[in-house]
């Protein structure tokens, strides 16, 4: 194993600012965010849906601040196979409605509540997801 | 208020994702490479977090109310399940094979990206089609 690419500066800026988005969503609004439930319960449920429309518009708009902000271009590379992009998005889709919870609303705001159900959750996605990348390599 | 609330946190839940990279699958992808070239930055984006999150948390969890809501909406599922496992197995299936999670691919709608859009429609049909499983 080498590391590479590893910038743990911008890394734990940006992630000071999630756990910051976080932090205020809960003492001002009452809820711990999960993108996975916010997204779904847009989609499928009536309550707090200015909310969460308002929320995710927020988050589109988050990279556009930053090109507005920064000179630094935002580097973007990913798959643009068909069959995959279809895949991974149903499974991320399916899987996080499923168990009620992605990296923000498991890895980050369950974490936080030292909750042991988002713990193992956190653990088996983080398994999975190096297992698939390494079976990806050897295919 | 707190439709405005709301707002500001996406955006700066998004600007968060800008900052660590953590948009691009590629970074997350060489997150869960670790048995080549690893990218341990990922791990540093949550401890960040989390670092903000967990103290504010425990110190709010018990105060009456928030400020521009009635009450406290906390999760009380404490079930460790099949749900919850095959869930987050097929979650991290997907994450492995693209590098997106919701919120990334979400936010990465803004850099006008057909991969992007056609993640993020798959997505939402995941969640519909989970939605009436249960």
């Amino acid at each position: 194993m080498n590391i590479v690419n590893f910038t743990p500066l911008s890394a734990l800026t940006g992630g000071l600012l999630i756990g910051l988005s976080v932090a205020i969503f809960f003492i001002l609004n009452g809820r711990m965010i999960g993108i996975s439930g916010i997204a779904s319960d847009f989609l499928i449920s009536k309550d707090n849906r200015i909310e969460n429309l308002l929320f995710l518009v927020g988050l589109i708009l988050g990279p556009l601040i930053s090109n507005f902000t920064s000179s630094q271009e935002i580097n973007m590379s990913i798959s643009n196979s068909l069959i995959l992009l279809i895949t991974g998005g149903a499974l991320v889709g399916f899987g996080t409605k499923l168990s009620d919870g992605c990296t923000s609303g498991h890895g980050i705001s369950g974490i936080s509540r030292f909750s042991l159900r988002s713990i193992i959750a956190t653990i088996t996605f983080m398994l999975v997801g190096i297992l698939t990348v390494l079976i990806t390599e050897i295919l | 208020m707190n439709k405005i609330v709301s707002l500001i946190c996406g955006m700066i839940f998004g600007i968060g994702l800008v900052i660590s990279e953590m948009i691009n699958p590629e970074k997350v992808l060489g997150f869960l490479n670790i048995f080549r070239d690893w990218d341990p930055s990922l791990a540093f984006v949550m401890i960040g977090a989390l670092i903000v999150s967990t103290p504010v948390f425990h110190l709010f969890k018990n105060k009456n109310k928030p400020l521009f809501s009635s009450n406290f909406s906390i999760p009380t599922n404490k079930q460790i399940g099949k749900k919850l496992i095959f869930g987050s197995v097929f979650f991290g299936a997907g994450w492995g094979l693209i590098g997106f999670c919701p919120g990334p691919a979400i936010s990465s709608i803004a850099l006008l990206n057909m991969s992007s859009a056609i993640f993020v429609v798959s997505m939402f049909i995941g969640f519909y089609i989970a939605s009436k499983i249960n």
